[in-house]
């Protein structure tokens, strides 16, 4: 059990909810998706060859200067715009100062007191109570490099044989977003953080501003926990869990450490106000540096770069353009397509709005659309272990596919192996249906000689539909599916059998 | 034939363009004369040696095939050791980054190497710039060749020295607080520091970003123009740069010598050695200074005296900002990507190499600004320290601009003493910090100020600063080009040419 691998005391969830009231604040940074880095013409391109991606800026050489990536201020203020944020006229650059290897400069250039956006606002839905979740700021900063640690068994600096630094990452413009403390999510906390983050996925991607690939590192969340006494004036004390690399591990984290620090708390002892890191494999948080004893960070305005100060008529230009918001766009369409607010939660949870909205743009019915998206394809994508929207048909061809079907071109069963066929990369669904031959058949020679066939067959069960047991009669159309290998209608095939068993 | 090493700027340039003299012959005598002087000044660092000769070379036979060449081709130029060359060794005057040849150049650097000159090397500097003296510097004292047992000025030492010395016809110097404009007094020379944001940093090894400007050390007003006309001028790779045309700096010059300055008004700064305010000051200097605005006043300028009061706590507020710039400008040298790596034996942690490094790698003053600075960031220091030093220096700023809506420039002595005695001040910080009083506002302010000569004093140069307003260096240009034409002509010859011969050259 995780408790006997980390050591710590745990209390039972509901329990921690009987005596604490946790708050939840969360720091997300968004690695931008800008051609270029934020502070020199380096490519952002993730997964190249170590230290490929770097110049003299990047490196901290000594002399070298920062120019601010105007593509990166324009994206971060399309953030801030769409989480309803006052954007600043006059904004600062201010160095970060402290000694690590994967900062180059000794100090890393971010924002301080002169933040480009503050003071917005995202709504997140969980289990159809709404939750406001305030925005304290949105700041545009640099990343940093990346260590890896070789040797020793934890993959971190300690008790490593040497660490080995890719400077690729380090001044990627890097968007953070900052809450500010939500409280009153009781025991939904750990839900509406993930909710939160969830929704500010979808909002960047909408932007166009992100990848937002968690797994990548695009998308990185440090997730803030404390927990006040119920009925206490005074305010925990945070902790802050970094490394929460998926959605679900917001989730676990938030848990955990409402668990683990009412654990503390109940023992009469006391949070540390400390960074913690999360681990994916056991769910559980351990100890970094404590920030009690942390760096002075010495934050002063960067002197290298001049201040911004981004025209109101701009801002507006920018506001005006802003894409339809998830939000907005998920309220249209469960109108449109009148469905209830829970099969819109499980579509955008799949990650299928978007297919299933360019899949009715493409002919489809809302209902047909849906039902393959979250059925066959879903169900595929799962055993493929991959996104629907990387498995290899696009909505056009499910469109089509549904609208053979419609037509009567082929069935449902039929229409499983025409999707086989376009999934195997075969072309698009007539083609399929062309090259397999697969089309249903109409009353053609072929069809009724199968039928003629079955009755021939079958002089039993021909007698005993016309002495009545109509539901016999189920034993020759199935006769027939078979010898037509599932390619007429059984419909059809009904009908002709009753035409020649039951009048004569 | 001629010394080539005794010519301007302005002159080695005409003869190289008609072809009477080429650039290997210039080069050469240069790089001879460093060979038989450098031992004793100790002015350059690095000299480049064959690679000039063959950059020389370069421009000769460019010349020799009838490709049009700018106006400079085949002058030698020094560079301080600060601005960054590819593939030269580039040092900053510390022992933490010996060894170091970086894969870029300097805007500045690859503005001259475009206009042809020929770079003869990197000369001695106060380590990362901080000094008066470049006693600093973690590698060798340079000599004054005016009195070898004096200090050549800092930080830009060594460019001073090899300028005055004759062992390059001009040299890039940077300058903080001071530090064109302190060495260009007490050698003899012409010293501009630009106007903040008119000549390029990119490739400038930082000291403290929201000052430093790179200029010429010359030993005429125009041959100081010259150069700023190659180096200056916006620059993408440089956020702070301003986008804006130079204005004729050269013709400004050139308008200055014609020696008519009706319609220009001088201001004379009480607060930097006028009445109540001479404190520091040597007699001589003072002198120089009354005698220059005389000569000034004679050609025509209005002069008047001007008070600034703030000016007085330039010093302090100098002495906070730039040290917590450098605390974070030095904070690159851990010795992870270049330079020195001390202590990687493999019993030490991270942490341990970087302060090992750093340990050994800085000299004492660094050191002492690195703390200073980093004390006067810290949390709950910021605001008394960082914070009120930023509204001195608003303050500074407020009353430079009270003071040109009634004058064209300001005028000073460039430095309150004569070049001191080397080892005089190296243990007594603040008597050094001294040296930058009266070329602190302009660097705080970000305005432009030239040094020039306004004469000797017990056989030692003095220097007069011309302040003007932003983006107005022509200003300076005209100013200094209208008093150095006034004192050649009614002595007859250049200071300069009074710098005695030192024993045993030619």
């Amino acid at each position: 059990m995780t408790t006997m691998t980390t050591g710590d005391r745990l209390v039972d969830y509901d329990e921690v909810l009987t005596r604490y009231e946790p708050v939840i604040g969360l720091e997300t940074h968004v690695e931008l998706g800008t051609a270029s880095k934020m502070f020199c013409g380096c490519a952002t391109t993730f997964g190249a060859e170590p230290n490929t991606h770097t110049c003299p800026v990047c490196l901290g050489m000594p002399g070298s200067l920062p120019v601010a990536n105007a593509a990166a201020v324009e994206a971060t203020i399309r953030i801030g715009l769409a989480l309803g944020c006052r954007i600043a006229s006059w904004s600062r650059f201010a160095r970060k100062n402290y000694f690590y290897p994967d900062i180059p400069k000794g100090f890393q250039t971010s924002q301080y007191d002169e933040p480009l956006c503050v003071a917005g606002h995202l709504d997140v839905e969980v289990d159809g109570r709404e939750y406001r979740v305030e925005i304290e700021r949105v700041h545009l900063e640099e990343d940093t490099g990346k260590n890896l640690h070789v040797g020793g068994s934890t993959g971190r600096i300690h008790g490593a044989d040497h660490s080995l630094i890719d400077f690729n990452r380090a001044g990627i413009p890097l968007v953070e977003i900052v809450t500010r403390p939500v409280p009153g999510a009781g025991a939904k906390a750990p839900e509406v953080a993930r909710a939160y983050v969830t929704e500010l996925r979808e909002i960047v991607q909408a932007l166009g501003a992100s990848d937002v690939r968690m797994e990548q590192g695009s998308l990185r969340c440090d997730v803030n926990i404390s927990l006040n006494p119920i009925g206490a004036l005074e305010l925990g004390t945070r902790t802050e869990t970094k490394n929460v690399n998926s959605l679900r591990s917001v989730e676990r984290a938030v848990r955990f450490e409402m668990r683990r620090q009412a654990a503390v708390l109940d023992g009469g002892g006391r949070v540390v106000q400390e960074t913690r890191h999360f681990h994916e494999d056991t769910g559980t948080t351990s100890s970094g540096r404590s920030k009690e004893e942390a760096t002075d960070y010495r934050y002063f305005p960067e002197p290298d770069l001049v201040p911004l100060a981004p025209d109101a008529d701009w801002i507006e230009q920018l506001r005006a353009a802003l894409p339809e918001l998830p939000a907005a766009r998920r309220a249209r369409l469960q109108q449109e397509w009148g469905i209830s607010g829970t099969e819109m939660t499980w579509l955008a949870n799949a990650g299928a709005l978007g297919l299933v909205e360019q899949t009715v743009a493409a002919g489809a019915s809302p209902g047909d659309a849906r039902k393959w998206w979250l059925g066959d394809l879903a169900r595929r994508a799962n055993e493929a272990g991959t996104e629907l929207a990387e498995l290899p048909i696009t909505p056009a061809q499910v469109a089509e596919l549904s609208g053979l079907i419609a037509e009567g071109t082929i069935n449902d069963k039929l229409a499983r192996q025409v999707l086989d066929g376009v999934l195997a990369g075969q072309g698009g669904p007539a083609q399929v249906v062309a090259a397999q031959g697969l089309a249903v058949l109409g009353e053609s020679d072929e069809l009724v000689a199968a039928v003629e066939a079955a009755i021939a067959g079958a002089p039993d069960v021909v007698a005993k539909v016309q002495s009545g047991k109509v539901q016999a009669l189920g034993a020759l159309v199935g006769a027939v599916m078979k010898t037509t290998r599932g390619k007429a209608d059984a419909g059809t095939v009904k009908r002709m059998l009753e035409e020649r068993v039951l009048s004569s | 034939m001629t010394d080539l090493t005794r010519i301007d700027v302005a002159e080695l340039g005409r003869l190289l363009t008609a072809g009477e003299v080429s650039a290997v012959e210039v080069t050469r005598a240069h790089l001879d004369r460093i060979a038989t002087e450098d031992g004793r000044l100790g002015a350059y660092l690095h000299v480049e040696d064959d690679a000039a000769v063959a950059a020389a070379t370069t421009v000769d036979e460019a010349r020799a095939r009838g490709e049009e060449l700018g106006p400079l081709a085949g002058v030698p130029v020094a560079l301080k050791d600060l601005v960054v060359t590819q593939g030269v060794p580039t040092t900053s005057g510390s022992k933490i980054l010996e060894g170091w040849r970086p894969p870029y150049s300097a805007t500045i650097a690859t503005r001259l190497a475009d206009a042809g000159t020929v770079l003869l090397g990197k000369t001695n500097m106060d380590e990362f710039a901080m000094g008066s003296s470049t006693e600093n510097s973690a590698y060798q004292v340079t000599r004054n060749p005016w009195d070898l047992d004096r200090i050549p000025g800092g930080s830009s030492g060594g460019s001073s020295a090899a300028v005055a010395g004759h062992l390059a016809p001009w040299a890039i110097g940077t300058d903080t607080g001071g530090s064109i404009r302190q060495p260009a007094a007490v050698t003899g020379l012409v010293g501009h520091k630009p106007t903040y944001g008119s000549v390029s940093r990119y490739g400038l090894i930082a000291f403290s970003s929201s000052l430093d400007q790179a200029g010429p050390l010359a030993r005429t007003v125009l041959d100081a123009a010259l150069m700023h006309e190659v180096i200056g001028g916006h620059d993408r790779c440089d956020s702070t740069s301003i986008d804006a045309p130079l204005v004729g700096l050269a013709d400004a010059a050139r308008a200055g010598a014609a020696g008519d300055l009706r319609g220009v008004r001088v201001g004379v700064v009480r607060e930097l050695g006028g009445d109540g305010h001479t404190e520091g000051y040597e007699p001589g200097v003072l002198a120089r200074t009354r005698e220059a605005v005389e000569v000034l006043a004679g050609l025509g300028a209005e002069v008047v005296e001007v008070s600034c009061p703030s000016f007085d706590l330039a010093l302090p507020a100098y002495y906070l900002i730039a040290p917590s710039e450098a605390s974070s400008n030095l904070a690159r040298y851990e010795g992870v990507r270049f330079g020195l790596r001390a202590g990687d034996d493999g019993n030490r942690d991270l942490d341990d190499v970087m302060a090992l490094t750093r340990e050994q790698g800085f000299g004492p003053e660094v050191k002492r600004r690195i703390i200073l600075g980093t004390y006067a960031l810290s949390s709950g220091y910021y605001d008394a320290y960082y914070g009120q030093a930023q509204k001195v220096r608003t303050l500074i700023t407020r009353e430079f601009t009270a003071a040109f809506a009634d004058v064209d420039v300001l005028v000073s002595p460039t430095t309150p003493t004569v070049a001191f005695p080397i080892g005089t001040r190296v243990d007594d910080p603040i008597a050094m910090y001294a040296a930058d009083l009266c070329t602190l506002p302009a660097s705080l302010a970000g305005l432009p100020a030239i040094s020039v000569p306004s004469g000797l004093s017990d056989g030692l140069p003095v220097g007069l600063q011309v302040m003007a307003p932003a983006l107005a260096d022509d200003r300076c240009y005209r100013v200094a080009a209208a008093l150095e034409a006034a004192q050649d002509g009614a002595r007859g010859h250049r200071l300069l040419d009074e710098l005695p011969t030192p024993a045993g050259a030619a």
